[in-house]
């Protein structure tokens, strides 16, 4: 089976993340990048399936080239190679345009299975898998707490308000998983050093297919117009229960008029 | 004036308050039509939308809507965007409105914008983002604005609108219909607010210890009228279901109040409830980084603090 698992580099969210002045993209110097956690649950399942189903992992992340790092823990965890695309034409990509490009590699490279984390830290849309799946023509199994394979027939549990709904389809499918769904291995020793050798392609924007035009900040179909760093709330008031904590609330709470 | 779509949320028949706040933000942007999606459409449903100004209410009741996972609301309100051109649509930004918005984007090649706290009449939309951090201002350049907004983010206003009803055929493609529903299951927890529409939460994490202890948490929310919340790491304990999780990949609350009881306050529950307008919480580690949030801060043992809570609340109804 041909697994693909999409990844993503994040801004570490323990530490301040900016908007840049000068083009109001997110600054991805200004903090460490991180995998982004979810990802790792995606690695996770895409590991759990290749071994019960034989196959192969690649993960696939568009990004800067310092992305790298991202790619080499999920390789590390015991992906089998990675494709990077990495284009400065794609700096300021929206969400329509990222699933755009992801989509015309997936499409070149193919897949039986494409697994995302179900939202980045940064942007958190929480909408790349719905939208991979309507561009590739494929079924749409989001937010998984549980995957089955059978066959060519999927089964997911897909949550949702009520509870959750049991979902199935045939494949080739798009996946996204939230972290109920396993616990990620940490990379081994060995398998930090095996990532080291694991194949790494990188595709240009001309590599992959994509019209140049349709990607980056120029032609993005959404715009930060102005942004400005909140005021920090003020300090609230702390006390130590002396035995009469819960008085002392609700005197906070009527005096808030919420009693 | 051009035509608003608002996508209608709603469970066994009844509108959700998230969409009368839509229909609220609709009328500052032109002229609301509400968009009814899958089974459930009655006299109620649409008194309740022309109530809150509908003008028109397009309705698309056939069950095969609700039998896929999310491609069929994206292909009616796509019909829609085709055929009435609309100014904006607006959608709840649930998980699964934000897939359906991201879905919507792609078949009309329009930007979207999820989790927007606000609209101005001129289609800008306000987010919060980075964990309540930045205040962002965005727009959509391209195509129809297709805009994800979190409930609580407008007062639900009455004001009569005529809701003249045109049934909506859509003949669904094989592809809308790859991801089959086979079954629901069902995890109901009692009859409080929806968790992202209550005015106040209180949710409970860890240090509660058990799912029955998680009475005193519900105790607390019922003396208040609210709706129950829980951290993570109550939900993977099986303290509590899961779809009442708050945080980074649970819901996201902007209640006026939010009371955190025994929950540390990591960064991905942060995330979930940042943006309520008063804090409090409740816990032992005078270090917990939840404290760094509150507004009102009790360091203490939830099991004795809580119920006094409770009690003193209801002495003082
Ligand atoms: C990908 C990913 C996604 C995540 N998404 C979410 C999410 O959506 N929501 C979420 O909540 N978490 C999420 N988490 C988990 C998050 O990192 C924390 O582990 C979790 O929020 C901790 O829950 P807690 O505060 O209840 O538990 P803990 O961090 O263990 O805190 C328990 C607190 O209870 C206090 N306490 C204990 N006993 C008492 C007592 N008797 N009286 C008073 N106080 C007491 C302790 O002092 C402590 O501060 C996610 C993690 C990952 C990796």
């Amino acid at each position: 089976m041909n697994i693909v698992v999409c990844v993503k580099q994040v801004p570490d969210t323990a530490t301040e993340r900016k908007l840049r002045p000068d083009d109001k993209t997110i600054d991805r110097e200004a903090a460490e990048g991180v995998i982004n956690e979810i990802c790792e649950y995606a690695v996770e399942e895409a590991l759990r399936l290749k071994e019960a189903h034989g196959g192969e992992v690649t993960v696939l992340t568009m990004g800067p080239s310092k992305a790298t790092d991202t790619i080499r823990k999920a390789l590390a965890m015991g992906a089998d190679k990675a494709v990077h695309l990495v284009d400065d034409a794609l700096h300021g990509s929206d969400g329509l345009q990222t699933s755009y490009a992801l989509a015309q590699v997936l499409k070149k490279i193919g897949f039986d299975v494409v697994i995302l984390g179900s939202e980045s830290t940064d942007a958190r849309m929480g909408t790349l898998a719905a939208m991979l799946a309507e561009r590739l023509d494929a079924p749409q199994l989001s937010l998984a707490n549980k995957v089955e394979i059978d066959g060519s027939t999927i089964r997911i549990q897909r949550l949702t308000d009520y509870g959750f709904d049991r979902v199935e389809a045939s494949l080739p499918a798009v996946v996204s998983v939230v972290e109920k769904i396993n616990e990620p291995r940490y990379p081994s020793f060995k398998g930090i050093m095996a990532a080291k050798k694991k194949p790494v392609e990188t595709l240009s924007v001309a590599d992959a297919e994509i019209d140049a035009a349709k990607v980056g900040l120029a032609s993005a179909a959404t715009e930060v117009v102005d942004f400005a760093v909140a005021p920090p709330r003020a300090a609230g008031t702390i006390v130590k229960d002396e035995g009469d904590g819960g008085v002392k609330v609700a005197e906070f709470l009527a005096s808030k008029k919420f009693v | 004036m051009a035509e608003i779509l608002v996508l209608v949320d709603h469970v066994d028949g009844e509108v959700k308050k998230v969409t009368l706040e839509l229909l609220t933000l609709a009328r500052s942007l032109g002229e609301p039509s509400a968009v009814w999606a899958g089974p459930g459409y009655a006299a109620d449903a649409k008194a309740k939308l022309a109530e809150y100004g509908a003008e028109k209410v397009y309705v698309a009741d056939d069950a095969d809507i609700a039998d896929h996972v999310v491609a069929p609301k994206a292909e009616l309100l796509a019909q829609l965007v085709g055929s009435a051109s609309p100014a904006a649509v607006l959608i709840a930004a649930s998980q699964e409105g934000k897939e359906i918005a991201g879905r919507l984007a792609v078949k009309t090649e329009s930007g979207v914008i999820t989790d927007a706290v606000g609209v101005d009449s001129d289609l800008t939309a306000e987010l919060s983002i980075f964990g309540g951090g930045v205040n962002v201002k965005s727009r959509v350049k391209t195509g129809t604005p297709i805009i994800a907004i979190r409930p609580n983010s407008t007062a639900p206003e009455a004001s009569q609108g005529a809701a003249a009803e045109e049934r909506v055929t859509v003949s669904l493609s094989d592809s809308a219909k790859a991801a089959r529903v086979v079954e629901r299951v069902k995890q109901e927890k009692g009859a409080r607010p929806e968790l992202t529409e209550a005015a106040i939460v209180v949710s409970g994490g860890r240090g509660v210890g058990s799912a029955d202890k998680f009475s005193v948490i519900e105790e607390l929310a019922d003396s208040l009228g609210a709706a129950v919340g829980a951290s993570r790491a109550a939900t993977d304990a099986g303290w509590y279901p899961h779809q009442f999780q708050v945080g980074q990949t649970g819901k996201t609350v902007s209640p006026q109040l939010y009371i955190a009881v025994g929950i540390s306050g990591a960064i991905q529950h942060r995330a979930g409830m940042q943006t309520a307008k008063t804090i409090v919480a409740i816990n032992k580690d005078s270090e917990a980084p939840i404290f760094e949030l509150a507004d009102y801060g009790v360091v203490g043992d939830l099991h004795t603090v809580t119920p006094q809570l409770t009690e003193e609340i209801k002495k003082r109804k």
